[in-house]
């Protein structure tokens, strides 16, 4: 029994591990025909679903064989099929690409704006609660915050498009779908998540230590600063790269907002796309290399966000403990 | 003149309803040391941390009665009038704090020594060195550090970072040091040298320092107050409490049949 | 001027929680408003092609129990390993991936199931929606275990065993018993947590708009149709997602906060 029980726990933990290994290995199956097909110029090339001429000199025999049965087959063929056969020609000498530039672009730039919008007034908040709010309120604040954190985020995207963008697009110009309506949604999103890591990371500096500072006469805003930040700088580094994580992978908070277009910003009011957005929208239409494409996009989200979450667990929190 | 008078004082921590110090008066004697001694809950930390009102940093605490401070210049106040932010500063500059356990601030150990001088607003860099290096031989911890003063103050041993914060306590020059139980997280020998300063000290501040350890109270103070359930039962010489005590509970206390 | 510089800190302080905590009661007010308004009692009653919200709400609850049922044991079970049979690296590598796993991006999620289970059996279905929600589950439910586990004396095991009780037996009678609190309340949490995603759904359950219990089919999706509802042009699908988005607010809240209920009934 004792063996049954331990065997049992050893493999719901190893199901953790075959899990992820698992998921790293069918995202590069799947992604396979296009990672062998773009390589890495995906990543810079911006053009999605785009059909292109093919040119001759690196096209594959199969093309050239095409090309030789058409040519056979124009001695038989009458006149009057000609223009059926110009669009044949047409089909065989392009081919679809795709490039996950804008999709990439718009995943960092909107966690860019997300993380500046969100970051001060996270602090803020943290400090709020942590150091300036009477025990009681802080408590109620604190609890409201974290409640909001739980908050479903496709929620945050329907505020976000119906009643936050339009005033965004009123005060700056552009559109009410765009970069910047997504990332301010976004930061509004891991706002309170931000706040409250913020805040436990805070209150791990020792009372002691505080009151020391004060007792040399030192302020607030002296101890916050000299005292309370250089402490859980580690922790407060760390729970920030954790939001930047949360708001990468972010799906339905920006997809309400971001346009869902494969074209490059040229401003900040411009729509674009996301990673997760690209995926939420086009996963049910796309089939062969479109398909494919998608599951490079997941498997370039799910290296970078790994990275990331490994970084900010490994050097910062576990240097916090 | 005492430096520290305190009269008829009674504290009362928030929402509870029976005060934890009741009608106080004691004396801190000018470059002289005084112990507050007494078993655990007695309320000898909560009279020290009321000398520099750190209780304030968190609200709802009551005082009743004075703390009558005297500084050099002979001008009288009383520290429990205390309302502007400004004001809580300049009594902390004057009457310094060390902490039970060593509280060394995540920063360097030049920084940790300059910082009381920093935030009072010193910022020639050679009057600044000038004074940490004064402070740190005052705590005799120079020789220790004076070639790795840019490194982080986290790496001294436990006895060590309690000397630096004398010496951070000291640099700025205070009139009275508040010590509470400074030695009960170091070893014997590290306890040693924080005795011998902290007699070495009070040639240039007053002392009031609070301690589990009675024999630590009869080496090093000159006053001693047994201090029971929020009372205090008796204040004499150390030598008059130690020897010849006036009230049955001290005795008890120093004899060790209690505490 | 020190004290002048700290004014104006702890006045932008005050000001930025201010502006967090006004967007954060702009958007309740939003949701409470509209959701409200759209709300009626026979939204329970009839499905969505009826105009109602009851298979969604159904659905919903139905794949997150699914999720559960499979990924509150596994999680536990992990938990446990980790913390109690665990030695040395192999778990500490294991609590390490279930930490990364649990903030890994849940569209990925849902793509690594489409790709496992929803292309082999030929389309979307209930289960493999639950699956995908599980796997959301398991590492936060494997977090709790291990953090309230190691929250348990260690007298507490060393006197079950000193009993003559083996080791299974006091992890099952005693430690889990001892901890048994902390991990409802964070296994409730988690439920409020995967109750509301979207994105894991999208392509592996999708939505259906007539009532379901096939778990082989397309799975009607609260959150799903609140996306698709939110889109669509009329006035009255968007009424009715903002009445969905309301409800399903509701029950995470009230989840939520049940959890942090019996924490403090217990303290």
């Amino acid at each position: 029994m004792e063996k049954i029980f331990q065997k049992l726990a050893l493999s719901s933990a190893s199901l953790v591990f075959i899990l992820l290994v698992g998921i790293f290995i069918t995202l590069y199956i799947t992604a396979k025909p296009a990672i062998d097909e773009f390589g890495f110029n995906f990543i810079t090339n911006s053009d999605w679903n785009k059909d292109v001429a093919l040119e001759s000199a690196p096209t594959t025999e199969l093309t050239d064989s095409d090309d030789a049965m058409i040519l056979d087959e124009d001695d038989i063929m009458l006149e009057d099929e000609d223009d059926m056969m110009l669009d044949d020609e047409d089909d065989i000498s392009t081919k679809t690409i795709y490039g996950g530039l804008v999709p990439i672009v718009g995943t960092l730039l909107t966690t860019l704006i997300a993380l500046a919008f969100s970051l001060p007034i996270a602090m803020g908040i943290a400090v709020f609660l942590a150091e300036i709010a009477p025990k009681n309120i802080s408590n109620v604040v604190g609890v409201a915050i974290e409640l909001l954190a739980a908050i479903p985020s496709i929620i945050f995207g329907m505020w976000g498009l119906y009643y936050f963008a339009p005033i965004i697009a009123d005060l700056f110009g552009g559109y009410q779908v765009s970069l910047l309506t997504a990332g301010l949604v976004l930061g509004v999103m891991i706002l309170p998540f931000m706040a409250a890591i913020t805040r436990d990371s805070m209150n791990t500096t020792p009372a002691v230590l505080k009151e020391s500072a004060y007792a040399l006469g030192a302020t607030k805003f002296e101890v916050i600063k000299d005292i309370i930040f250089p402490y859980s700088k580690v922790g407060i580094i760390g729970s920030i790269i954790l939001a930047l994580g949360r708001a990468l992978g972010e799906t339905m908070a920006v997809a309400f907002l971001i346009g869902s277009i494969f074209v490059l910003p040229s401003k900040i009011t411009d729509p674009t796309i996301s990673i997760p957005v690209a995926m939420a929208n086009n996963f049910g239409e796309a089939s062969g290399l479109g398909e494919s494409a998608l599951f490079y996009l997941a498997l370039i989200l799910f290296i970078i966000s790994f990275a990331i979450i490994s970084i900010a667990k490994f050097y910062f929190l576990k240097r916090a403990n | 003149m005492p430096v520290l008078n305190i009269k008829k004082f009674s504290f009362t921590y928030p929402g509870v309803d029976h005060p934890s110090l009741k009608d106080i008066n004691l004396p801190i004697k000018r470059h002289k040391i005084t112990a507050l001694i007494g078993p655990s809950g007695c309320g000898k930390s909560t009279l020290l941390r009321s000398m520099n009102r750190i209780h304030d940093l968190y609200p709802g605490n009551k005082y009743e009665g004075k703390i009558e401070f005297t500084d050099t210049d002979k001008n009288i106040s009383d520290i429990l009038d205390i309302k502007k932010e400004n004001e809580f500063i300049e009594l902390r500059q004057k009457i310094g704090m060390i902490f039970q356990k060593p509280t060394p601030f995540p920063m360097s150990i030049f920084d940790n020594v300059a910082y009381g001088l920093k935030i009072s607003g010193v910022k020639n860099k050679t009057e600044l060195a000038d004074r940490v290096e004064i402070a740190l031989k005052g705590s005799a911890l120079w020789r220790e550090v004076h070639d790795r003063l840019d490194k982080s103050a986290m790496g001294l041993s436990g006895g060590q970072q309690q000397r630096l914060c004398i010496a951070r306590a000291v640099a700025v020059k205070p009139e009275v040091l508040l010590f509470d139980e400074p030695t009960s997280a170091l070893d014997p020998i590290s306890t040693g040298a924080i005795e011998e300063l902290i007699v070495e000290l009070k040639k240039d501040v007053s002392i009031a320092i609070v301690t589990h350890n009675m024999q630590q109270a009869s080496r090093i103070s000159d006053y001693t107050a047994f201090m029971y359930l929020g009372d205090l039962v008796e204040y004499n010489k150390t030598e008059n409490i130690f020897l010849n005590p006036q009230e049955k509970k001290t005795e008890d206390y120093i004899t060790g049949r209690f505490g | 001027m020190r004290l002048l510089i700290n004014k104006i800190f702890l006045g932008l302080s005050i000001f930025s929680a201010l502006i967090g905590l006004a967007f954060l009661a702009w958007i309740l007010t939003t949701l409470f408003i509209k959701g409200l308004g759209s709300f009626h009692f026979g939204l329970f009653l009839n499905d969505l092609i009826d105009g109602g919200l009851r298979n969604l709400i159904v659905g919903q609850f139905i794949l997150a129990g699914i999720a559960s049922l499979i990924g509150i044991p596994l999680g536990m079970a992990a938990g446990i390993y980790i913390q109690e049979y665990g030695r040395g690296r192999y778990a500490d590598i294991i609590r390490d991936l279930s930490d990364i796993m649990m903030s890994a991006p849940s569209i990925v999620i849902g793509a690594f199931v489409y790709a496992v289970i929803v292309v082999p059996t030929g389309g979307t279905s209930g289960f493999a929606g639950a699956i995908a929600l599980s796997i959301m589950m398991i590492p936060v439910v494997i977090n709790t275990t291990d953090n309230m586990l190691s929250l348990v004396p260690r007298e507490l095991r060393e006197a079950g065993i000193a009993l003559g009780a083996s080791k299974y037996k006091v992890i099952i009678d005693i430690v889990i018993k001892a901890a048994k609190v902390g991990i409802m309340t964070g296994i409730l949490l988690a439920f409020a947590r995967i109750i509301g995603e979207t994105a894991p759904l999208l392509f592996t359950s999708e939505t259906s708009n007539y009532f379901s219990l096939d778990l082989t089919e397309s799975f009607p999706s609260l959150t799903v149709s609140i996306y698709d509802l939110a889109n669509e042009p009329e006035e009255a699908s968007r009424d009715l997602a903002w009445a969905a988005s309301f409800i399903l607010t509701v029950l995470v809240l009230i989840i939520n906060l049940s959890g942090r209920f019996i924490t403090r009934n217990k303290k």
